[in-house]
């Protein structure tokens, strides 16, 4: 492999010198060794990027930089000086900020109040508040981030939610800011809004150090890159010098195969159909607002979209878990009665089988033996018991076969459902939905934390599953797996089917703005949807 | 009814509202910062117990209080252990809590004065005495505000005039201070307060002490203010009352006051109600004994309002990967 | 997430609860050795006054075919993922059913007074447990806390009921007419004189009935399964097209059945009227045996004979040793239910530890196991 390794790469002291060093740093979770001898060198006011698949150790990382987890060994220096940072608080009065991936603010507390929540001035919170009041109001002007500082963190936007979490971070003093994966729940607009703020940070002479999987932000935004793999730091590059492709093999070990080998769609009659779909979250706001489309025998229909955009209540809507407030399903000409909390139950019977965004918290009971979870949803079965009874012979044998066609390891029908990894879990799941040989299948996200390994066989299972001519419609937040196995391409922006697209012809620009809700002709953003495909 | 009676049952509400304002400030600490509490009916039997007991031998009311608290704390911090410490079911360290006073009170009760599980009647100085505001004498014979002062908001037991300012000392603690705020942000997100550097495990015990200190004033009012000495299952289900007074009022202090006066009104009519008649028709004072329970199960099934409480209720934090 | 593996399953279901208890003992021991008596003979005294003897053994299973039903009830509702601390009242409130069941019927015969007797209490505490489960259902009250409020709105109601409606004027006593001979559930000793005076009776037999109905209700049917699922995770069973309102709604009334049995043991088997407060803390009871046997059958039919042992050598031992009272009983089972319930985190850490160290293979297994996870 022809790359540096990190004590060769940007070895030479920068101008400004370094903000945060790292040696040697080892962190175990019981037996996981989530770091392994990392060492990292971070420059002065520059935006460092930090890249890595979901698990590779990227977060635990930054966490013990933060003070929120403490290093098994290793030494850590910021601004040259070493410190054994023994929790957040330390970290913090040593200017290192984080915004987390998840944000942690009180949903029911002020903008104000978030802000000086454990920054407090004194005993009393007025004085704090007042002085918060006016640092935020000069912060505003500083970084152009601007937010209401008595609105309450539930009524605002998600991308002034992570506003919220910068301010708190400056107001408290940071001079290195730690950004977590943070466009994964922004549109590509606020993404943009947000690099912007982080260039004027890095121009006031800040230091960011940005954590992502996405390959395109690290080229558009950073100054140096290091690239994380099974806990272990694989390379520090300086990102002018470095390709996406060059880091997507370091981030994975090979050469990824992005393009999956499938025959062009022979669509049949439709056999699902949305007529005018309208669903509204948990919180009764409408999430789905009037879609509509229909999907052919033998084809695959890819919903494309930033997450949080309703595709996760279209798909509980199609799939019965979700009231829909209007609107139709069809599934071979007939209505789905989706009324009611088993709607689940109805939408299988006649026909759909749904693989789950989230297998753990959805797809699977995980204090279940893996024998239980094969009947999950079919349990009411004739061929899994008659009457009241439980079969436990028929389900135990299921399992084995399911066990059996996709190669679950360890092929252990008694199992505990948890102690299986992420790919195994979801061939669990997904044995389970296509082994009913369903009319209608409906995936959501369907390698979401899953290995390299498992994916192309489970994709590979898709496209036979299109090929024995079922209806799919696959959700997903991977754009290039949408573009991969998807024969047509919808793409859902709040709430609503902005376009369609064929994946053989459509660019991953024209894409990426249709999923920022801009049209051709609207005015752009930085650039970051403007890239084109990746190799 | 005359005034006199009027204010006989007003003056009756406040005494009887005083130990379920007491719980319920109680809970409001523990629940705030995301701890159900269900124990707090143990908490005070086992501090109307001490109280009894110590200002029993001692002769002092002062240190029967001291003796309530300190049992009371002990109990809070046994729960708290089990549930924050250990990370244990809230639920079932409460009921654990409830039981374990119900058996230890009764079994020591017996064991040690052999009365059948009560305290020996308290000696002179053992139990609070009322006490009279300054004018209250002189301005009983003023019309109506005289009797008012003098009768209703003069005369009442130590403990009294605690709860009620506590009251708004709690509203003032949190609102107004840092710890307020922090306990506030626990109960919702711990994780926020985590990652903002702040501990949660002593944030938590920090609420579970004054839980402790308040559920002790409340059960030694029932021993050594209200009544005279410890009797078996004195507290009587007061503590799930507070319970309920205290979803009833969304877990806010003002409202809590006015739901504990309510439920300690109902409790006062009902004792005055005995055989009352009404229209013809007689109220069964088990109606108005049930009010206070019925009342609190309608408002959580969200027919009048809806009583949401602290987001992180219930849930051990756990720093998680 | 950490590398920690679960205990084997025997150290679960038996050895964890048996360390707990032991230290529920060692804690009430100590408390006897400070009212100055001596613990061990104690002991002595509440195991001959539970097993010891015929009617001991008779008062014991009495106590236990209660503390069956209130713990099937808390089992069946936590197998479900709900925390039913009801049982007193449920049980409280069959008492209705059972006695204007037994009065209407006690010149035929108990073989039909019974099962009809059975239903009807069943029917009561059923209702009992199912407004609680409809309000969490369909309103999303919390069902702990209106199942609270239930048992104090059950014992003002029963209150006025047997004051008001069941009472004949004749009596003074807060109790209903007695039910005739002809009507009542019989016990044991007329069958066995070996049981001396106690009152258990045909009761147990339900008991066992109920154990046996719940472990296949349970284990072997789909609505057990449903009822699993959603006890473990409320969004997979909506997933799995499982009514989740409805599965709270109809567990809650089943856990109210169960628990409603123990107006047939107490009303129609020992008092043979209603009196007032005749479930005596059963229900609470209950939260402790059903968490010592683990929400399992076998374990709820151990840990009912054990509270029973403790409930009937508790009555002795205040005979024996005045210094000690029953109540050292209620001690005991607030500690069990402190220490299985509540301070689960005391040994489960130290246990876990200890099986990994010497078993050198599970530690192997233990790495793979967390390997294998680390890589999704």
């Amino acid at each position: 492999m022809n790359t540096q390794r990190p004590e060769t790469a940007a070895a030479t002291v920068p101008a400004n010198g370094w903000a945060i060093e790292l040696e040697k740093i080892n962190k175990r979770f019981g037996a996981v060794h989530a770091n392994k001898d990392i060492d990292l060198k971070v420059a002065r006011g520059t935006i460092h990027g930090i890249v890595g698949e979901n698990g590779a150790g990227k977060s635990t990382l930054m966490s013990i930089l933060y003070g929120f987890y403490t290093a098994d060994s290793g030494v850590i220096r910021v601004n040259g000086q070493e410190h054994a940072i023994t929790d957040s608080r330390h970290a913090l009065a040593l200017g290192i900020g984080m915004v987390h991936q998840h944000f942690m603010l009180v949903e029911n507390f002020s903008v104000l109040e978030n802000v000086i929540l454990g920054a407090e001035d004194s005993g009393f919170i007025k004085p704090s508040l007042d002085r918060a009041r006016k640092e935020l109001n000069r912060l505003e002007h500083e970084y152009d981030l601007e937010v209401d500082p008595d609105a309450i963190i539930e009524d605002i936007s998600v991308g002034q939610q992570q506003r919220v979490e910068i301010l708190k971070a400056l107001y408290r003093g940071a001079e290195t800011l730690i950004l977590d994966e943070p466009t994964g729940v922004l549109t590509p607009k606020e993404a943009d809004d947000l690099f912007r703020v982080l260039e004027t940070l890095r121009e006031q002479g800040k230091t960011v150090i940005l954590i992502t999987h996405k390959l395109r932000e690290i080229m558009a935004i950073t100054d140096n890159v290091s690239v994380m793999r099974q806990g272990e730091m694989v390379a520090t590059v300086k990102t002018s010098e470095t390709s996406p492709e060059q880091l997507a093999e370091l981030m994975v070990g090979r050469r990824v195969l992005l393009r999956v080998d499938k025959t062009p769609a022979n669509p049949g009659a439709t056999l699902l159909e949305v007529q005018n779909l309208v669903v509204a979250d948990d919180m009764g706001h409408v999430r789905v607002k009037d879609v509509s489309f229909s999907i052919r025998a033998g084809e695959i229909v890819g919903i494309a979209g930033v997450s949080g955009n309703g595709q996760s209540e279209l798909l509980e809507s199609v799939s019965g878990m979700r009231d829909q407030k209007s609107g139709n399903v069809l599934l071979k000409g007939t209505a789905l009665s989706l009324k009611g909390d088993d709607g689940a139950a109805r939408a299988r019977e006649a026909g759909l089988a749904h693989v789950p965004e989230d297998r753990q918290r959805m797809g699977l009971v995980t204090t279940f033996a893996e024998w239980e979870n094969a009947i999950l949803g079919y349990q009411g079965n004739a061929k899994y018991g008659a009457g009241p009874f439980l079969d436990i012979s028929a389900a135990k044998k299921a399992a084995a076969e399911h066990i059996k066609l996709f190669d679950v390891r360890p092929a252990n029908i008694n199992l505990k459902s948890s102690l299986f990894s992420g790919g195994n879990q979801q061939k669990i799941v997904l044995a389970r939905e296509m082994e009913q040989d369903p009319d209608v299948l409906v995936i959501g996200q369907p390698t979401r934390g899953v290995d390299i390994g498992a994916i192309e066989f489970i994709h590979n299972e898709i496209i036979k599953m299109r090929d024995e001519g079922k209806a799919i419609l696959l959700v997903s937040v991977e754009l290039d797996e949408i573009r991969s196995l998807a024969d047509r391409i919808l793409v859902m922006f709040d709430g609503v089917i902005v376009g369609e697209a064929d994946p053989a012809t459509a660019t991953e620009g024209e894409l990426g703005l249709m999923m920022a809700g801009i049209g051709k002709d609207a005015p752009r953003g930085l650039g970051i949807a403007e890239q084109g495909p990746l190799p | 009814m005359d005034i006199s009676s009027v204010l006989s049952i007003l003056d009756a509400t406040i005494r009887l509202s005083t130990p379920l304002l007491l719980a319920c400030l109680a809970g409001l600490y523990s629940e705030r910062a995301g701890l159900f509490d269900i124990g707090l009916e143990g908490k005070m039997l086992a501090a109307a117990f001490a109280a009894g007991a110590v200002a029993a031998i001692t002769g002092s009311a002062w240190l029967g209080l001291l003796a309530g608290l300190a049992v009371s704390l002990s109990t809070a911090l046994l729960q708290g252990v089990a549930a924050i410490t250990l990370k244990g079911n809230q639920l079932i360290a409460g009921v654990a809590i409830n039981m374990l006073a119900a058996g230890m009170t009764t079994f020591l009760g017996q064991t040690w004065f052999s009365q059948g599980g009560r305290t020996p009647p308290l000696p002179e100085g053992g139990r609070f005495e009322p006490i009279t505001l300054p004018f209250a004498n002189e301005l009983a014979s003023v019309p109506v505000l005289g009797p008012i002062y003098a009768d209703l908001i003069s005369g009442h037991y130590i403990l009294v005039y605690i709860a009620f300012i506590m009251v708004g000392v709690t509203a003032y603690v949190l609102y107004r201070t840092r710890f307020g705020l922090r306990m506030r942000a626990v109960g919702e997100n711990p994780k926020a307060v985590d990652t903002a550097g702040i501990s949660v495990v002593k944030l938590r015990y920090q609420a579970v002490i004054i839980t402790g200190l308040l559920a002790g004033l409340a059960g030694a009012y029932f021993s050594i203010a209200q009544g005279s000495g410890f009797g078996n299952n004195m507290t009587a289900g007061k503590g799930y009352i507070a319970l309920a007074a205290l979803i009833f009022a969304k877990w806010k202090p003002v409202p809590a006051m006015f739901t504990c006066l309510l439920f300690g009104f109902l409790d006062a009519l009902q004792i005055r109600l005995q055989g009352a008649q009404l229209g013809g028709i007689e109220i069964p004072v088990q109606a108005i004994q049930a009010l206070p329970y019925l009342l609190t199960v309608i408002l959580l099934a969200g027919f009048i309002g809806k009583a949401v409480g602290p987001k992180a209720g219930g849930v051990p934090y756990t720093k998680e990967r | 997430m950490s590398a920690r593996r679960p205990i084997p399953r025997w150290a679960d279901i038996a050895l964890l609860p048996a360390i707990n208890l032991l230290l529920a003992f060692l804690v009430s021991g100590l408390v006897v050795l400070l009212v100055g008596e001596n613990p061990f003979h104690a002991i002595q005294v509440i195991i001959y006054g539970a097993f010891g003897y015929g009617e001991g053994l008779g008062y014991t299973l009495y106590y236990a075919t209660n503390f069956i039903f209130t713990g099937l009830a808390v089992a069946v509702a936590a197998q479900a993922g709900l925390f039913n601390i009801g049982g007193d009242g449920q049980a409280y409130v069959a008492g209705l059913g059972a006695v204007v069941v037994a009065l209407a019927l006690d010149q035929t015969h108990w073989l039909i007074a019974m099962p009809l007797a059975v239903i009807a209490a069943g029917a009561v505490g059923g209702f009992w447990a199912f407004v609680p489960g409809w309000l969490q259902a369909k309103r999303g009250s919390h069902v702990v806390i209106t199942t609270i409020m239930f048992n104090f709105i059950a014992a003002a109601l029963m209150v006025y009921m047997v004051n008001r409606v069941l009472k004949p004027a004749s009596t003074m006593a807060p109790e209903s007419e007695t039910i005739e001979v002809a009507g009542r559930v019989p016990q044991l000793r007329q069958f066995f004189s070996f049981f001396g005076y106690s009152p258990v009776n045909l009761s147990i037999v339900i008991a066992v009935l109920a154990l046996i109905g719940v472990y296949i209700l349970v284990w072997h049917t789909k609505f057990g399964y449903a009822m699993r699922v959603l006890g473990a995770n409320p969004t997979a069973s909506r997933y799995a097209g499982i009514s989740n309102s409805k599965m709270i709604m109809i567990t809650m009334t089943i856990s109210g059945a169960l628990a409603g049995m123990v107006a047939i043991n107490e009303v129609m088997g020992v008092q043979n009227r209603l009196v007032l407060d005749f479930v005596a803390g059963a229900g609470f009871v209950g939260i402790a045996v059903a968490l010592m046997g683990r929400n399992h059958p076998i374990g709820i039919l151990l840990a009912a004979l054990l509270f029973g042992a403790l409930y009937q050598g508790g009555q002795e031992l205040q005979f024996v040793i005045p210094g000690i009272t029953r109540e050292m009983i209620v001690v005991i089972q607030a500690l069990v239910i402190l220490f299985t319930g509540a301070m689960e985190g005391l040994f489960r850490p130290s246990l876990e530890r200890a099986f990994m160290l010497f078993s050198p293979e599970q530690k192997a297994d233990a790495i793979a196991v967390s390997t294998a996870k680390s890589e999704s």
